[in-house]
């Protein structure tokens, strides 16, 4: 059963990532990568983070892409023209492709962590766990994120007021 | 087997008692608005307008299903369908009874047990702002466009104050689970004073539970935040170019939306399906005493009907007599665990469901930038103080 669920929404994710890059249309686009954060959250609950797939979803598929959806909306953005087909372009992308994702295939098999401990309902930390964590251990790098955003804000708002 | 079969049994139940319960939301709230403002609103198709409802649905049904020309047919298509497929999931993680026994399975009223219940919840509801945003988007029509606009401004403002007065509760009871906060709820203070989060020692939250009303006010579009669809400046909003099974699709979507957020302030708020005062002085009658009441209430006006209403003399006996017939189906002590505790919750979520129809009939609606700005100046930091004030007093206290 865990099987079945993960390869449907890995290939729901895989899929969905393709269109985003396939897509003309920005708002295409967007909503494919709404499907790919979605079944991303699912793929957390099936490793057994419930707390981290409903923040994925609570924040990234709810509330930023809310927002991009929002701006193309509001530019009325129009679908993109696409370049002119080139034999040329062509024969000289699709090897460079296959290099660069046989490059990446590498470096993933050999340089990444062990993932023994990455199996299906693996992660039993709830909320509790992360709130403790995050407010001990990883109270620094936590606290120094929040600045960072905080700043970041102000920049924007101070970048998009012309005169303050 | 036997839980795969009971799980199915329950879905077809909820699924119909849900969609039901939203067909006769818009029949109350007809009601409800005409006799505010002094008219007697459907009255044709049944007695008192009963089968209005289907009516409706078989018109919607039969209406032709137009796609504008130049709108975009996928995108058209998927937002209605968006739209009511999340509004109506909401309700599977809402636990309306305690736990009881049929036929040697464990179980309850409620579908779904999961530790992260209302964080689903939210996720669901920030979600449903795509069904709106895109299908104004996709309509290809200006006002539709402005609406689905104003609806994703707006329930993103008013998502961080309701996640803020839902995060309150949650520090006192500890959990993310629905039914352990209902749970945790029982019981009085004094011997009569319900321990609900509102009136709960050492943080009564009652204004979480304002601010919690006025956002859900928001999240679901209605009055006074109904700017998405404010027809005197934008026809209809984003349902402009909706036609058919669509419309009917964002209609229900409305109303099911108004029921599971009702049903959530139930459970956080109101103490779900425990009762005002205890069993001990006598509230387990009160769903038995309050349909005798209104089975001779109808069958009294049934002897004096007024002349030009014919059917009145037929149906309200008839209703009259059913209604006692009912009663004493909430004294059987063997259906008592699950009828009384039913009755509390919905009778608990049904004022709720009222409270929002009432407030629709008496308050105008707010201006664009008016709602932006009692968003983000004063309920956002309102909710902030109180979750900081609650969390404060709970770690005195605890």
């Amino acid at each position: 059963m865990d099987v079945i669920l993960f390869l449907v929404f890995a290939a729901i994710a895989v899929g969905c990532a393709l269109n985003l890059v396939l897509q003309t249309h920005p708002i295409s686009s967007a909503l494919s990568l709404i499907g790919v954060m979605g079944s991303l959250a699912v793929l957390y609950l099936l490793l057994g983070g419930e707390f981290l797939a409903a923040v994925q979803l609570i924040v990234y598929a709810g509330a930023i892409m809310v927002l991009f959806v929002f701006v193309i909306m509001l530019l009325n953005a129009g679908g993109e023209k696409r370049p002119s087909r080139k034999v040329l372009r062509t024969a000289v992308a699709l090897p460079l492709l296959f290099t660069l994702a046989g490059v990446a295939a590498y470096i993933l098999a050999t340089q990444a962590p062990r993932t023994e401990a990455v199996r299906f309902g693996g992660f039993t930390a709830g909320p509790y766990e992360v709130g403790r964590v995050l407010f001990t251990t990883w109270l620094l790098p936590f606290e120094v994120t929040s600045i960072l955003i905080l700043i970041a804000i102000l920049g924007a708002v101070v970048l998009a007021r012309k005169e303050i | 087997m036997n839980f795969y079969l009971l799980t199915l049994l329950k879905m077809a139940l909820t699924a119909f008692v849900l969609l039901t319960c939203c067909a006769y939301a818009v029949w109350v709230e007809r009601k409800v608005l005409a006799h505010i403002q002094l008219r007697p609103g459907p009255y044709r198709v049944g007695p008192h307008g009963l089968l209005q409802p289907l009516a409706d649905l078989i018109k919607l049904l039969t209406k032709e299903g137009i796609v504008p020309s130049y709108a975009n047919p996928f995108f058209y298509l998927l937002a209605p369908f968006l739209a009511v497929t999340l509004a109506l999931s909401g309700i599977v993680v809402i636990p309306f009874t305690p736990e009881f026994d049929l036929f040697g399975v464990r179980t309850a009223i409620g579908l779904t047990d999961i530790n992260i219940g209302i964080l689903f919840l939210l996720a669901l509801s920030s979600l449903g702002v795509y069904g709106i945003a895109i299908g104004g988007w996709a309509s290809n029509n200006k006002y539709a466009l402005m609406g689905s606009l104003r609806s994703s401004a707006q329930m993103v403002s008013y998502e961080l104050p309701l996640a803020m007065a839902v995060a309150s509760p949650l520090l006192l009871a500890n959990t993310l689970n629905l039914r352990q906060i209902v749970e945790m709820q029982g019981g009085y203070y004094l011997g009569f004073l319900p321990k609900w989060t509102i009136f709960a020692l050492p943080a009564p939250q009652i204004l979480a539970f304002v601010i919690f009303l006025i956002a859900a006010f928001a999240e679901t579009n209605r009055v006074p935040f109904d700017l998405p669809e404010a027809e005197s400046e934008l026809v209809a909003g984003f349902h402009t170019e909706y036609s058919s099974m669509m419309f009917a699709s964002f209609f229900m979507a409305e109303y099911a939306n108004i029921i599971v957020i009702c049903c959530l302030a139930t459970a956080l708020f109101l103490g779900g399906w425990h009762p005002l005062w205890p069993a001990a002085y006598g509230s387990d009658l009160v769903p038995a005493v309050l349909l005798a009441g209104a089975g001779l209430i109808l069958l009294f006006h049934a002897t004096q009907a007024a002349r030009r209403r014919k059917w009145d003399r037929f149906t309200f006996p008839v209703f009259g007599v059913l209604l006692l017939a009912l009663s004493p189906v909430f004294l059987v002590p063997a259906l008592k665990p699950v009828l009384i505790p039913l009755f509390w919750y919905v009778a608990k979520a049904g004022f709720l469901v009222f409270v929002f129809i009432w407030i629709r009939g008496t308050l105008p609606r707010f201006r664009y930038d008016q709602l932006m700005r009692f968003a983000w100046t004063f309920l956002f930091p309102l909710a902030l103080a109180n979750l900081l004030a609650t969390g404060l007093i709970v770690a005195l206290a605890g």
